[in-house]
């Protein structure tokens, strides 16, 4: 397996184990750095993705984490001034090749947004919207249903299908832009602090979502709560803030620690992880 | 009371003159529009009426036949002359504005734009006598006759094509703010679904700027409507209802800067005409502002 002659710098014990099981990686990142102008966001972060697990990101602000996760669907593309260097491979290609069309990427690789994103449309033609994109448009309306009872959103719209969409509650939307973004069967869903938005009745209902999702897709989610990445993820990555104006080097987003959920809330290596999880700082 | 007021300073018997001054001077300001508007209305209706008791209103609205000299006052040929330019402008502005409005909103990165918008914008700060002498030196002579020899030098293609040209930077402009300020958000959640930027621009962004894109258009095509010395000095002086494109026509403004020109003395029968013209005009673009929300109503995809 590639990961083992290219293993990330900061491969926990845990995740030797992991590899040692034959999980595949969706993804394999290999010393990103990524930057917007003369900004550094992220610095030389290593680390595999691995296939049908909850991956979660956490960290304080500005460590970078939703700046990583938009390396994945090359969505930095769209900011000016955006540059990412390092390597991602995604099932051993290279994302960021030359002859790679991000537009291929972000038909595979499926992202739910911070706030809920609902096209200005019907429900039903938010859902199709990516079929459309995709050319998936043969059993359109069993297509659009099946998204949207995958989010467990059907039951609460089937009788309002050609309604606004803006006419749906906050949690609905949100699960409204998950069945968006399941319709097309991307392969990994990116989720950027997708409850941030929402109250909790809603995040509970999103949560419960992604374990069932968990058997079919690889989900990498960034998230600020702590408790939400304990409940849903089987890895998370740790983010913190380095350098500052004292150290004369401009902060950047690094990644301290990647282990077992289970190891980095119960006994995580690193000190700076410890402090964070406890709440001493960020 | 009075003392705990003094000693706190929370109560006052001044009600801040200068803060109601402000209130009123800028009630004055408001009303001053729809007071102009309500004297332009009566400006018109005034001589409007007196026009109607000399003519059938039935002989005005409903005729084809606009000769003022032997007391025909069929205004359709007139009306005919308007429509016809204002349709070829939309169809000239329309696409073109549309067009030039997603490519500065979507594609041109900033540097570019910031060269073309100015340059749009000097196009709609040119008289349009410029737009008519363009027309007759330009558009006539090197375009039309290249593509049928016969066009008459009066013509309302070259007039409907300057119009469209002159009202194109409104309608762009317009838009391109409309689209602007379509949340990225919409614009992410497209291309997170693999969208190229094509359909980003024509399917997200451009139906949820819709009702900014259908006022920009209305906008234009009632400027269009009013325009007068472009289409008077390209199109010619002839009422009548003209398909060919290479004919002259006349429209409602020009024929009332034709009359008010000086052929018509105070209280004639022409010079009535000129304000049931300028009423009918001034329906027409009413009309158009209501069906223009009515559209706008039914099919804006709200953001």
């Amino acid at each position: 397996m590639n990961v083992m002659t290219q293993r990330p710098n900061v491969l926990a014990p845990d995740l030797e184990d992991l590899v040692n099981e034959h999980e595949t990686s969706v993804f394999e990142v290999r010393d990103l750095t990524a930057s917007y102008g003369a900004t550094p966001a992220i610095e030389n972060v290593s680390l595999d993705i691995f296939d049908k697990k909850i991956t979660a990101v956490i960290g304080p602000s500005g460590c970078g984490k939703s700046t990583f996760i938009r390396c994945f669907n090359r969505m930095n593309d769209l900011v000016a001034g955006a540059h990412v260097g390092g390597k991602i491979f995604y099932r051993g290609e290279d994302l960021y090749a030359e002859d790679v069309d991000a537009v291929e990427v972000r038909r595979r690789i499926g992202m739910v947004f911070q706030q809920p994103n609902p096209f200005p449309k019907s429900i039903y033609d938010n859902v199709a919207f990516g079929l459309r994109v995709n050319r998936m448009t043969d059993h359109l309306d069993d297509r659009v249903e099946k998204a949207l009872q995958d989010a467990a959103l059907w039951d609460e719209v089937k009788r309002k299908i050609k309604d606004p969409a803006s006419a749906l509650s906050g949690g609905q939307q949100q699960r409204l832009c998950i069945a968006r973004a399941l319709a097309t069967n991307p392969d990994v869903l990116l989720m950027d602090e997708p409850c941030s938005a929402l109250d909790p009745i809603a995040t509970t209902k999103i949560e419960d979502l992604m374990h069932e999702l968990k058997a079919d897709y690889t989900i990498v989610i960034v998230t600020h709560n702590m408790q939400q990445a304990a409940r849903v993820s089987d890895l998370t990555a740790f983010f913190s803030v380095e350098g500052s104006a004292e150290t004369d080097r401009s902060p950047r987003g690094v990644l301290v620690e990647y282990d077992t959920t289970e190891q980095i809330f119960t006994a995580p290596n690193d000190r700076r992880t410890e402090d964070y999880i406890t709440g001493r700082f960020g | 009371m009075q003392a705990t007021a003094t000693r706190t300073g929370l109560r006052s018997q001044r009600k801040r003159p200068v803060q109601r001054l402000v209130r009123v001077a800028l009630f004055l300001c408001a009303g001053l529009s729809v007071m102009v508007t309500g004297g332009i209305i009566y400006a018109l209706a005034a001589d409007t009426i007196s026009f109607f008791k000399d003519v059938e209103p039935a002989s005005f609205f409903l005729s084809a036949d606009w000769a003022p000299q032997s007391g025909d006052f069929g205004v359709l040929e007139l009306v005919f002359g308007t429509a016809i330019i204002s349709l070829g402008a939309m169809l000239v502005a329309g696409p073109l504005g549309v067009a030039t409005a997603i490519y500065l909103s979507e594609y041109a990165n900033p540097r570019v734009r910031k060269v073309i918008k100015p340059i749009l914008e000097v196009l709609a700060g040119v008289p349009t006598v410029v737009f008519g002498y363009f027309a007759l030196n330009f558009v006539t002579p090197s375009l039309l006759r290249a593509v049928y020899p016969g066009c008459g030098i009066f013509n309302w293609a070259s007039a409907a094509i300057v119009v469209g040209l002159f009202i194109l930077p409104t309608v762009a402009s317009l838009s391109e703010d409309a689209m602007r300020s379509v949340p990225t958000s919409l614009r992410h959640g497209a291309y997170g679904l693999g969208a190229s930027k094509l359909r980003v621009s024509a399917r997200v962004v451009a139906p949820a700027a819709l009702s900014g894109i259908v006022a920009a258009i209305i906008l234009g095509m009632s400027r269009a409507v009013g325009e007068t010395m472009a289409v008077a000095i390209a199109a010619g002086a002839t009422p009548q209802i003209a398909v060919n494109p290479c004919e002259s026509i006349q429209t409602m403004t020009a024929y009332i800067v034709q009359v008010a020109g000086g052929e018509a003395s105070t209280g004639s029968i022409q010079y009535g005409s000129i304000f049931a013209l300028g009423s009918t005009l001034f329906l027409i673009t009413l009309a158009l502002n209501y069906v223009s929300i009515r559209f706008v109503k039914r099919f804006r995809e709200a953001y």
